[in-house]
Formats: structure tokens, C-alpha cells, sequence
């Protein structure tokens, strides 16, 4: 048994271990005014907002002490990247697909206004019924009413990053609107009162004894209980959720997805996935409602050999995903008869209008850049404070959100500019590239508020070095300091210049400059 | 709250984010070097096919002629233990002949059965539309042969009957082959081996939600 469960996963806010009623007090979510007196129908999640987390590098501080939290991510890590590797070197053209991908994300981001009209008209044409929502406030508004609609209190769900990044599961709880996550790692996540860390593998930071006692723990409380002689066996935990969530799928009138890719020339959506739970929620309740991004398109019916190459070759590591389901609008006889769409912006736009930085909306949320990623590997999604975690969260979610919060800030900064994400990324996004645009675009925010000591220093700098002499000088007044200090590294600047040393220590000017030394030996 | 504001706001947002963007034709503006639909060169695409559905712990029996079609049905069935198996409607009749005479129940889904009774059922029965070598991937979609979407789900085992001649290269060619049934608007269904799940420190665990037997039965 792990005995730090509790202890770190969610930065700073102690997991309720008591299910159910009254674990929901103080929790702001969607509009920030939601009144938490009524019986919770789903597990709560950590108190507070993402966006309320503390910036990077205090988060990953913490994180990093966490040692089950830093075995169970380099596991994971190393396995995924390895298989990543293997199977996308298995195909010659793997570079020209890549290439592909690419072009296709840039045609559609470049006309993103006709091929949205085009995708409406189909899905029209095809008997779904479209929504437009500016905001996540907005997206959550629809939702609740369609759902309320149907006179029903739940919903089951497939495994969504848009319906995360709209905090859609507490609007719909404060609506009194149960929704269930039915992917085993969301399901492993909401039953542990926890935030996803990875976009693929979202309860990748738990090991498996961790997840016999949340299932032993909580199962009982939402519905079908857990076997009570559950032992930590992989195969045993998964059983355990299939008999949890059969339950819930043959219940369920309305169910809320996602969509990994919305084929703008026949109207057509596509989800892939593994376990068939998808398929699930897509097949038996008689309504279905997808969110999506308004990035999530694609041009034609044919792109999709491209994207369905690249996807599970660089999420999984697997040739083929098990599941990819197809539907276009309402197929008589067959699966929900009442199809919506709701096409979010939620900052999308304000993306694109940066084109430096656009390129971020090609992510088909594969997650083989965290899986890359040397910093990710070492803190975890949490660490990031947002819903895109690793090497694309940190492009992306400051540029959704819009780079006004402290966390947001931090994020660009939250890498060591290695490029491993920029050589995995099946889009060929170039994170380092927009990393460093950014940065800039920061500390010219920074700049322009504020004066600064490092402009003063950086001043001083440019006159000391503008003459040899005075170069010289400072040199060896350098040496004296480190003689009467005696010392070889500094660990603490003063002043408000010891947020530099905060995170390495600074090695003293040597005891004599380069050109005192050149004068005695040559001079 | 009228929509219409909703989807004004956001087009007029894209369109004022793409100022930069001055040729309107999307494909004079941003060319894609990609020939679509093309085969790979894959040599024996049979036995790679068979090779890479094994791969994902499904099991793959081949008939050598139609006439051997019910028997090998019936042995799978058996093998799953299935006491009930739905069929789709259009279904060739002759494929559950022997499965019947070995005392299975066997039921049609014409007119539909519930979600309750069919989760109740063991097994599912059903043709296929496209096979996919690389990935060892099969694509239903969905017409009379293969029935509605519920029935090669609920079921523990499905047995898939694809033609030889149905098998192809890869994703690229499936795509084109599935193009004129995604443009018909029927449903389509990729299936790469049983239902699995990673979730769990990465170790792969076949059968989560959908059939966690599958058996692929390649016809002539």
C-alpha cells in the first residue's frame, strides 16, 4: 500500500477521503458562484480552480519530492516513449505523414471560417443540431439546458479534454446533473477525488495498488460495488469497472462526448479509443451531445488516413487503436436519435490571431511530447496547472487563457527548450519555437510595466564591458570578493535578485581573472 | 438566447484572427504534399493481416472454401462458451446453420432487440467491410450484413467474417474504399482486436467494455 495517496497529488489540496455528501464545500466552478449546500451526486474533485494554481516552478517543487508520484511517471514515461518509437519507425513514410498532418492542420486553421459553415451545414443536413459557444460559460449554459431537456439527472461520459477544459462535470453538478466518466483512468480520477496529469493516461500518476483502494473505497458509494476480495491485478481492477459502469451505460438516456476529429466535407465525427466505452455511450443512450473545439476539423473525408496513421502510433504506441467510431448526424434505426454539436471557441480564436503562435491549434492531443518530455517525466501533469499539461500545455493553455495569471506566466518558462517534443510531435508543432515567442512575448509585458533591476544591471553590464579596462577592473575586484569570502559558491543573491538563485547555485568569480593570469604567464 | 449571435461572434473572431491569411481558395492557399489513397507496398497482405490481428490476442481462422463457413462458426461459439447469438439481418442464413443444429439460440436482429436482452446475449455474428494488413484492422460499416452498432457490442464474443477480397494494404486504401459509405452517412466501426485497456501502469489488459473475445474468420 502506498502510503503517500494522499499526500501530493493534488497540489496542495488534501483529497477527500469521505465520499459523497458535503465534500463539495468552498468549490467555485464555471460561473464561481455555485452554492455547494446540496448532496453531491459525484465524487468531488480537489477544492479550487486550476487557474488558481501556483505558478511552475513552486508546484514542480513540491512534486518533485513526491517519490511514488516520480517511480510511477518515469515508468510510465519510458514504456510509452519506447513504443512510440517502435511503431512509428515502423512505417518508411512516417516523415512525409507527419508532413501531412501538418498541412492539413494549417489548411484548416488558415479557413477555419469556411470550413466551420461547411461542417454546420452538413451536420444540419444530416439531422444533428449545432450550437456555437463563445465560452466555456456559454458551452456549459447549452449543455445543461439540452440535458435538462430530457428530464434526466445523469449522463454517462467518453474521456473528453474539452469538456475538462470547460469544467463541464461541476456546472453539470451544480445543475444537479450527475456526470459519469466511463474510461478507466477518468473513472480512476473522479472516484479518487483527483485531477487528470496526463491527457492519454489521465490517472498515469497511480499505481495499482492506489486503485484497488480507491475502487474498494468508492465504488460502493456511486453504484455497483467493487468484489470485496479485489486483489491489485490489472485484468481484476478492469473487471471491476466493467460491471461498475454496465450499470450506467444500459441507464443512460443522454450521453456527452467529445470528438477527436470533425470531418467539415461530409459532417461526419470520429472518436477513437480503446476500451469501448466510447462505443458505448455512442450506441445505447437516445441522445447524444459532442463538444468540440472549433480547431478539431478537418477538411475532407480523405485526411482522415492521414490523422488515423499519426494519432495512435504517437498516443499509444499502438499500430491501431481498438475502437474508432464514425457518425454523421443520425442514423435511423441505429444509435442516438437525437444528435447535437456544440462548436466551442473558448479562446481558439484569440489563438489564431497570433501566427506565431497558431500553430499550436494543429495538436490532435496525442501526448507523445509529454511522454518526451525530460521535465514532465520528473514533476508530472499536475505540476503545470492546467488542463494541457507538458510541453503543448505550456503553449497552449497561456495562449487559451490568455496569459493574465500567475500560473500562465510560469508556464512557457516550464521547459528546458530540449526540442525532444518538437521531434515526436506527429503535427510537427514547434513547441521550442512558440516556447521562446512566448517568453518574449512576457518580458516585453514585464518590460513595459515595469523599469526593473534587471535592465538596471543589464545597463551596468553593457557599460562595464563596452572597455576593456573597465572590464579588467571589475575582473579583479570580482577575485577579491570571492578571497574575502572565501567561498565557492553563492547560494543566495540579496535583494529581490535571489529569485535567480532560488533555483541554482552560483559559482564565485575565480580568485584571479583570465587576463591577470595571461599578464603573469605571457606578460 | 438566440444561436445565430453565438456563431456570428465566433466567425466574425476567426475571421478577424486570419487577416493575415490573403488567398480565399484553401487549397491554392495551403497545398498538401500528400497522395491520398494510395496502397502500400506490402508483399503478402494476407498473412500480414492475419499476422497483425493475432497480434492484438484476436484469434483468426481461415476457410478454404463457403461450404466451411458454418462449421468453423460453430466452433468458435463453442470454443466462447456462447449459449445465444444475435445475428444482423441480413446475415447469409447459411453461415448459423450449424451453430443452429448444435442446439444454440440464435435471434435476428429483425425487429430490433432491446439493449437489456441484447446484453444478455453471448455472442454476435457479423460480416465486415474493409480489412486493414498493416494495422490489422476491420471496418464494419454497418449496412444489412453487419446490423446496427449495438449488436457487435453488447455481446462478449464477436465472430467478424471478412472476404479475402475485402482485405487491403492499409489505413489509406480503407479510407478510400469507406469514403463513398461515410458520404452514404452509415456509421462506421474500426475494430483492432478485443477491447483493451492500458490505463493501469501501461500494462495492456485485453476486454474492458466492448467483446473481449474476438474471432476473425477469413472467408474466400
Amino acid at each position: 500500500m502506498s502510503d503517500n495517496r494522499d499526500k501530493e497529488q493534488g497540489l496542495g489540496n488534501e483529497s477527500s477521503a469521505g465520499a459523497g455528501g458535503g465534500a463539495g464545500a468552498g468549490l467555485g466552478v464555471g460561473t464561481g458562484t455555485v452554492a455547494s449546500t446540496h448532496q453531491r451526486r459525484t465524487p468531488a474533485p480537489p477544492a479550487g480552480r486550476l487557474i488558481d494554481s501556483p505558478p511552475f516552478p513552486a508546484a514542480a517543487a513540491r512534486l518533485i519530492g513526491n517519490q511514488t508520484l516520480r517511480a510511477n511517471m518515469r515508468h510510465a514515461t519510458h514504456t510509452i516513449r519506447a513504443k512510440r518509437a517502435k511503431v512509428a519507425a515502423e512505417l518508411p513514410n512516417w516523415e512525409q505523414l507527419r508532413q501531412a498532418g501538418a498541412q492539413i492542420k494549417d489548411r484548416l486553421g488558415r479557413h477555419l471560417d469556411y470550413y466551420l459553415e461547411q461542417l454546420e451545414a452538413n451536420l444540419i443536413a444530416n439531422g444533428a443540431q449545432v450550437h456555437w459557444a463563445a465560452d466555456a460559460d456559454e458551452a456549459n449554459r447549452i449543455i445543461i439546458e439540452l440535458v435538462k431537456a430530457q428530464d434526466v439527472d445523469e449522463v454517462v461520459k467518453i474521456k473528453s479534454m474539452v469538456t475538462q477544459e470547460i469544467e463541464m462535470n461541476e456546472a453539470l453538478e451544480a445543475a444537479g446533473i450527475a456526470a459519469w466518466e466511463t474510461d478507466l483512468a477518468e473513472l480512476i480520477v473522479q472516484l479518487g477525488h483527483d485531477r487528470p496529469s496526463n491527457i492519454l493516461v489521465p490517472a498515469i500518476h497511480r499505481n495499482r495498488d492506489e486503485v484497488r483502494e480507491i475502487f474498494l473505497r468508492e465504488m460502493k458509494l456511486y453504484g455497483k460495488p467493487a468484489p470485496e476480495d479485489l486483489d491489485n491485478e490489472p485484468a481484476h481492477l478492469a473487471a471491476a469497472a466493467r460491471a461498475h459502469l454496465r450499470e450506467k451505460f444500459l441507464r443512460a438516456k443522454v450521453a456527452i462526448s467529445g470528438a477527436n476529429f470533425c470531418v467539415a466535407d461530409t459532417g461526419t465525427l470520429v472518436i477513437v479509443e480503446s476500451e469501448g466505452n466510447g462505443r458505448m455511450c455512442l450506441t445505447l443512450p437516445d441522445v447524444l451531445i459532442s463538444v468540440t473545439g472549433i480547431e478539431k476539423l478537418v477538411p475532407t473525408v480523405e485526411d482522415l488516413e492521414v490523422m488515423l496513421q499519426l494519432l495512435p502510433r504517437s498516443s499509444t504506441g499502438e499500430r491501431m487503436n481498438p475502437y474508432t467510431s464514425m457518425w454523421t448526424g443520425v442514423t435511423p434505426g441505429d444509435g442516438p436519435q437525437e444528435v447535437h454539436v456544440v462548436l466551442l471557441d473558448n479562446g481558439r480564436s484569440r489563438v489564431l490571431a497570433d501566427p506565431e503562435g497558431r500553430a499550436a491549434l494543429r495538436c490532435i492531443r496525442c501526448a507523445a511530447c509529454m511522454h518526451s518530455c525530460p521535465v514532465y517525466e520528473r514533476v508530472g501533469g499536475h505540476a503545470y496547472g492546467s488542463v494541457y499539461p507538458g510541453p503543448i500545455g505550456a503553449i497552449l493553455s497561456p495562449q487559451l487563457r490568455g496569459i493574465n495569471d500567475a500560473v500562465d506566466k510560469s508556464l512557457p518558462f516550464a521547459s528546458t527548450l530540449c526540442g525532444a517534443c518538437a521531434e515526436v510531435c506527429p503535427v510537427k508543432i514547434p513547441i521550442p519555437d512558440i516556447l521562446v515567442h512566448l517568453r518574449h512575448r512576457i518580458v516585453e509585458e514585464v518590460k513595459r510595466k515595469h523599469l526593473g533591476l534587471e535592465r538596471f544591471l543589464m545597463g551596468v553590464a553593457g557599460w562595464a564591458m563596452a572597455r576593456g579596462r573597465r572590464f579588467g577592473r571589475l575582473g579583479k575586484l570580482a577575485g577579491v570578493a570571492r578571497r574575502l569570502t572565501g567561498r565557492e559558491y553563492l547560494r543566495r543573491l540579496p535583494g529581490p535578485a535571489h529569485n535567480w538563485t532560488r533555483a541554482r547555485d552560483l559559482r564565485m568569480p575565480p580568485k584571479q581573472s583570465f587576463r591577470s593570469w595571461w599578464k603573469k604567464e605571457h606578460g | 438566447m438566440a444561436e445565430t449571435t453565438g456563431k456570428e461572434r465566433i466567425l466574425a473572431a476567426v475571421r478577424a484572427a486570419l487577416s493575415d491569411v490573403t488567398v480565399d481558395d484553401p487549397v491554392l492557399d495551403s497545398p498538401i504534399d500528400w497522395q491520398y489513397g494510395q496502397a502500400t507496398a506490402v508483399e503478402q497482405v494476407l498473412a500480414l493481416f492475419i499476422e497483425r490481428v493475432e497480434d492484438y490476442k484476436a484469434v483468426v481462422l481461415s476457410a478454404a472454401t463457403a461450404a466451411e463457413i458454418p462449421q468453423l462458426i460453430a466452433d468458435c461459439l463453442q470454443q466462447a462458451q456462447a449459449t445465444t447469438v444475435v445475428v444482423p439481418p441480413g446475415l447469409e442464413p447459411a453461415w448459423t446453420t450449424t451453430a443452429e443444429l448444435d442446439g444454440l439460440r440464435i435471434l435476428r436482429d429483425d425487429p430490433p432487440l432491446d439493449k437489456l436482452e441484447l446484453d444478455g446475449v453471448s455472442a454476435v455474428i457479423t460480416a465486415a467491410a474493409v480489412g486493414m494488413a498493416e494495422t490489422g484492422t476491420i471496418a464494419l460499416d454497418h449496412r444489412a450484413d453487419q446490423g446496427r452498432r449495438i449488436i457487435s457490442l453488447l455481446p462478449d464474443t464477436h465472430i467478424c467474417i471478412i472476404r479475402r477480397d475485402q482485405i487491403c494494404t492499409d489505413v489509406p486504401q480503407a479510407t478510400a474504399r469507406l469514403a463513398a459509405a461515410i458520404r452514404d452517412k452509415q456509421p462506421i466501426t474500426w475494430i483492432s482486436g478485443p477491447s483493451a485497456t492500458s490505463d493501469i501502469e501501461l500494462s495492456r489488459v485485453e476486454g474492458v467494455h466492448g467483446p473481449r473475445n474476438l474471432y476473425v474468420l477469413i472467408a474466400p
